[in-house]
């Protein structure tokens, strides 16, 4: 079983709706019990840094993330979840998890696509991951496949962690973290078959480290 | 790199799939679920659906009609059509699409732009522009007029300056409708497209009029746009998606191709 992670501040219906059609057990939640006995946990997010962990302390579930990241539990960071494990987003100037060392930056509308033309913001479309180091989550995905992106902030962590960049106006890390922690700025719930079988990746990873405990 | 977009509009009244031309004359076409779903199959790269019911009591039919897409396909829509209030985006976010696009709404209350984009963040607001050719004026300096309540009531306001505002203001993206192209078939409207996509760093979305995949080529090239929406050109299936991207990917358009 999978756990959405709720805090009310994500697109954790669409992840949910995503998982229920590829016929993986899952429930919204921030129980947490619950958090606690799933194999996995998917880390949701859309919107703005700042309220989602004004949502995340004022419910207390900070500290809960925290703790099951801790305890090595799988978890899939996705868009605002996956900025938010940084130190420090500069939108809304937010103090973040500090799961990851690094932090989150606005894109500069000064830089230039391959044609010279100024890169618009927020980041909107279909783009690729070129990745740095063999990572399970892509597993069986064609390395040309298009995710969906959607943000005006990108994630800068320390170098270790990046596992993959995308091209605008910069490489910028697209995917982070390291082996059952992972990060990805774009959606994989919104990024077609590619990105469904993504979190098909995640949830077989999920079942085997459960399995090898 | 990025990819430019493809994007269906589906126009919804009570729960079916409806196209006009120039906003009239609405023809039932179809159910919008199902077309939807042909759409993703064929590697649509978004979808966007407008609620042009104007009863209260068929709203629910409306978000029924985004619940059920919301479970079938895994790319990301928006919704427009009667977003008035924060509680409205709530609700069709909720229902599961990814992005709420404010038209009148916006233009009656500016605000509702700077409110959604703090609420649920800029990148899911989308100002939706329906624009009219006028004469150039002390008001209407570029001669495109912001109209509303589907191209009957001019507002006197500027298109460029309207879209520099609603951009100040957070929104995230910009769908622009000509409605002179609208249905028409005979191309999008690329002086307006370039002229707004000029005036503002957020992307732009060429709407109304594309009728041949080279217009669509036009609209991303010369028109600057970073999306294509197209209606009567699949709903009719003249063309499948899959053409289209294809003649894009052709003409030298970056185009998503694994799906």
């Amino acid at each position: 079983m999978l756990a959405i992670f709720d805090y009310k501040a994500g697109n954790q219906t669409s992840v949910h709706r995503a998982l229920e059609h590829l016929g993986i057990p899952n429930e919204i939640t921030n129980d947490p019990d619950k958090l606690n006995n799933a194999q996995g946990i998917i880390f949701p997010g859309v919107g703005a840094a700042g309220q989602a962990m004004d949502e995340l302390h004022s419910a207390g579930l900070d500290d809960v993330i925290k703790g099951l990241i801790w305890q090595k539990k799988p978890v899939l960071g996705i868009c605002v979840g996956c900025q938010i494990l940084l130190d420090y987003s500069e939108e809304n100037d937010t103090k973040a998890l500090k799961v990851i060392p690094g932090e989150c930056r606005l894109f500069n509308p000064s830089w230039t696509d391959h044609e010279n033309v100024p890169i618009r913001v927020p980041h909107m479309g279909w783009n690729q991951v070129e990745l740095k180091s063999e990572c399970e989550l892509f597993a069986g995905i064609d390395p040309d496949a298009d995710f969906y992106f959607v943000h005006s902030y990108y994630p800068a962590p320390s170098d270790e962690f990046i596992i993959g960049t995308t091209h605008y106006g910069i490489d910028f890390c697209s995917v982070h973290g390291r082996t059952g922690l992972w990060a990805v700025q774009f959606h994989p719930e919104k990024s077609g078959r590619p990105g469904l079988k993504l979190l098909k990746n995640f949830y077989a990873y999920c079942q085997e480290a459960a399995d090898a405990e | 790199m990025l990819s430019k977009r493809v994007i269906p509009c589906l126009d919804v009244r009570n729960g079916r799939l409806t196209k006009g031309i120039k906003f009239e004359g609405n023809v039932d076409i179809g159910d919008p679920v199902e077309t939807a779903r042909k759409y993703y199959e064929e590697g649509a790269d978004e979808i966007v659906f407008y609620d042009i019911t104007a009863s209260h009591e068929a709203r629910g039919i409306f978000l029924d009609v985004v619940e059920k897409v919301a479970s079938q396909i895994f790319i990301p829509f928006s919704v427009g059509g009667g977003i008035n209030t924060i509680d409205d985006m709530r609700d069709v976010l909720v229902a599961g699409a990814e992005k709420v696009s404010v038209n009148s709404g916006a233009v009656k209350n500016p605000d509702i732009i700077s409110e959604g984009a703090a609420r649920f963040g800029s990148q899911c607001i989308v100002l939706g522009m329906d624009v009219k050719r006028v004469e150039k004026s002390e008001t209407i300096p570029s001669g495109f007029e912001i109209v509303i309540h589907g191209g009957r009531k001019y507002m006197g306001m500027d298109a460029i300056e309207w879209a520099k505002t609603g951009e100040a203001l957070g929104a995230g993206e910009i769908c622009l409708n000509s409605i002179d192209a609208d249905g028409t078939k005979e191309g999008y409207d690329l002086e307006l497209t370039r002229l707004v996509a000029e005036s503002v760093t957020i992307p732009v979305i060429a709407s109304g009029g594309a009728g041949t995949p080279q217009h669509m080529v036009d609209a991303v090239t010369k028109g600057r746009a970073t999306a294509a929406l197209i209606a009567s050109i699949v709903h009719y299936g003249e063309y499948t998606i899959t053409d289209l991207k294809k003649t894009m990917a052709e003409a030298g358009v970056q185009t998503r191709s694994v799906w």
